[in-house]
């Protein structure tokens, strides 16, 4: 056995735990996972089950942690784990898994399959089966600090061009401000409306906020790819920046794997908890609302439905803040026919969209949009994750769907719609007014 | 061994080996997973993981999204058989005979025609999943030795039991021998293979409903 490979099966050996064992233990192969996954909805081929993509892990959890399977294993009668089989795996777990977590929603028995798909990850990453694009978006975030290669001065001009468009000023490394706001290097580069959007309706709710140059991107490739190390060193640099800020809350942008990053596996990867608390984009806009600080003005004049990222809504647990918030700006807003909890992926989350490996069969697996859309008649589809906009623009491209249908992100929406205070009036803006 | 002297001791001794393997083996089951422990989460929970957890140890029963015909098959014949395997197991008059006296309590049994019916649906629904799991290419991909097995096992003491409220030609003691058997055999069967999935599954619903539900999630 290669060193690499028993790294591997000593990294699966640590990453098992009490809810993995029992999810094996229950699993009875009824296939019903397989129903619930876009990868296979839209092949049809059975190897993309997602509980198959388990069975090389299985193995290792039933010669280590069963009582037969450890006598098989020492009587010599268990069939271990292969390099070839993790070369066969590897395309499944990585390419075919966007860690959606439709599948932990329907399995009848109770398994979460993306719970153990995610520490699958952390085994074949160890053994040195990853795929390149996502071993690459890993390295830059390590080296430079984002996954897309984005460092500061691409920020700064960012900021330059939102303050030049919006009259404010866009605090930048503000100590003792109260909220850290995050971004994703997509935003950055690709969706850059979202800085002047935050900071015109921040402006206006008056919240006291700051973007921070030693930890402004929130994305998390190390946890995409299943390496907890280096998830937990990207999450160390937002964690040092929030406490020398001394803020009490750092903002997780329109970016689905991010908050999961950081809100939930974040603390449990630098193995503490937070003196500050994370919240999301979305949860915060909808207290601003709640509380009557965040005041809109008109109404979308189309139709526009939501779609839900699964990592901010299914495995994130905000479901009603975005509904509340579109209702503010749409009169026709209009739900898919499953969504919230139950929406179906946009097919490039858990770093397959980072992996260019994949591109076929995602664009395949954008299929299972494309039907849900079908017969809509919507004319904006709104979301909050720069990903899953990426991927929705590039499937509708695809499929010819660009020219009736526009990707919109909410916060943008509602920054569009903003009711504007006379601040003359008032004289208290937070971000100050540009003479 | 006389037929009188096998079916007494497969009523006796047979059935509480039987039972001592299944309790004791169940235990050192659950005992061998819970054992191996998880961390526990430092990030600020938004909702109750033991709420959550129960939550979803009924919830999973149903299904809350739209399957494919392949998925809905399994889903209805899955409700048929367990359904009728129950309501066979614990209502026919027979059963419940027995179990007033191994608890010392009963309770009222179904008639007996209603039971055959159960029976039936029952024996048909197992021999439909059969079929579905050779067939299916999802399924038939995911099976294993333990698939048949455990079908096997289970369908083995239905079918016996159907033969005898029936009374076909077999002689009556051998044919109730047998059905006992055969059900002592599923009881020992059980910690041994996927079959303890009928203890397993709810811990593994409380797990999935407690890791969503520290993030606000019903699952």
């Amino acid at each position: 056995m290669s060193t690499s490979l028993e790294r591997g099966i000593r990294t699966w050996v640590a990453q098992i735990d009490a809810p993995i064992a029992s999810f094996f233990t229950s699993c009875v192969h009824c296939g019903i996972c397989a129903d619930a996954c876009l990868f296979f909805t839209e092949t049809g081929d059975p190897k993309y089950t997602p509980i198959h993509k388990l069975e090389p892990m299985r193995r290792v959890w039933q010669q280590e942690y069963t009582f037969w399977g450890r006598l098989a294993k020492r009587l010599g009668f268990s069939k271990p784990v292969t390099e070839d089989e993790l070369k066969e795996w590897e395309p499944l777990v990585y390419d075919s898994c966007t860690l959606c977590g439709r599948c932990s929603m329907v399995c009848p028995v109770g398994n979460d399959i993306t719970y153990m798909i995610r520490k699958m990850r952390e085994g074949m990453v160890a053994a040195g089966y990853a795929p390149e694009g996502l071993k690459a978006a890993t390295s830059r975030s390590i080296r430079i600090g984002s996954p897309m290669g984005v460092r500061l001065p691409a920020l700064q001009a960012q900021i330059k061009a939102a303050e030049a468009e919006t009259g404010l000023t866009v605090p930048l490394d503000q100590e003792g401000a109260d909220y850290l706001m995050l971004l994703s290097s997509a935003e950055i580069m690709q969706f850059s409306e979202i800085i002047s959007a935050v900071t015109r309706i921040f402006d206006e709710a008056k919240v006291s906020w700051t973007l921070a140059s030693k930890a402004f991107e929130a994305t998390n490739s190390g946890m995409q790819i299943g390496s907890s190390d280096l998830a937990a060193q990207l999450v160390q640099r937002i964690v040092d920046a929030a406490e020398a800020l001394k803020v009490k809350y750092v903002i997780s942008p329109e970016c689905g794997h991010a908050y999961t990053a950081l809100r939930w596996e974040g603390p449990n990867l630098v193995g503490r908890a937070y003196p500050f608390k994370v919240i999301h984009i979305l949860e915060l806009l909808d207290e601003l609302r709640a509380e009557g600080r965040l005041k809109t003005d008109g109404f979308e004049d189309q139709r526009v439905t939501f779609h839900d990222p699964c990592q901010i809504v299914r495995r994130g647990g905000i479901v009603e803040p975005p509904r509340n918030l579109l209702n503010m700006v749409a009169k026709d807003f209009v739900e898919m026919e499953e969504h919230g909890i139950m929406n179906w992926c946009c097919g490039g989350g858990g770093g397959v969209s980072a992996n260019e490996r994949a591109d076929p069969i995602r664009r395949k697996a954008f299929d299972r949009k494309k039907h849900q859309l079908e017969g809509m008649g919507v004319a904006k589809l709104v979301t909050a994750c720069s990903n899953c906009r990426n991927m929705l623009e590039e499937g509708l491209e695809d499929n010819h769907l660009d020219e009736d249908i526009e990707v919109v992100g909410l916060a943008e929406m509602l920054a569009e719609h903003l009711a504007v205070s006379n601040r003359a009036d008032t004289g208290e803006s937070t971000s100050t007014a540009k003479e | 061994m006389t037929e009188t002297e096998f079916l007494n001791w497969v009523r006796g001794p047979g059935m509480q080996i039987a039972l001592a393997v299944f309790i004791v083996g169940m235990v050192y089951r659950v005992l061998e997973n819970y054992l191996i422990g998880r961390k526990q989460s430092l990030a600020e929970p938004r909702g109750s993981e033991w709420t959550h957890g129960v939550g979803t140890m009924w919830r999973r029963s149903f299904t809350r999204a739209k399957l494919t015909t392949r998925g809905y098959v399994t889903l209805v014949a899955g409700y048929i058989f367990h359904i009728a395997f129950l309501v066979t197991l614990f209502f026919l008059a027979q059963h419940v005979e027995m179990f007033r006296s191994l608890l010392g309590f009963g309770w009222p049994a179904l008639p007996p025609l209603l039971i055959t019916i159960t029976a039936v649906l029952g024996i048909a629904a197992l021999l439909a999943l059969l079929a579905h799991r050779l067939t299916d290419p999802v399924k038939r991909m995911l099976s294993d030795y333990q698939d048949y097995l455990t079908w096997f096992l289970t369908f083995f003491p239905l079918i016996t039991g159907f033969l005898l409220i029936n009374r076909v030609g077999i002689p009556y003691k051998t044919l109730l021998a047998t059905h006992i058997l055969s059900f002592e055999l599923l009881l020992i069967a059980i910690p041994f293979t996927k079959l303890s999935h009928i203890i397993t599954t709810f811990i593994s619903r409380w797990y999935n409903g407690a890791i969503a539900g520290v993030k606000g999630v019903q699952s």
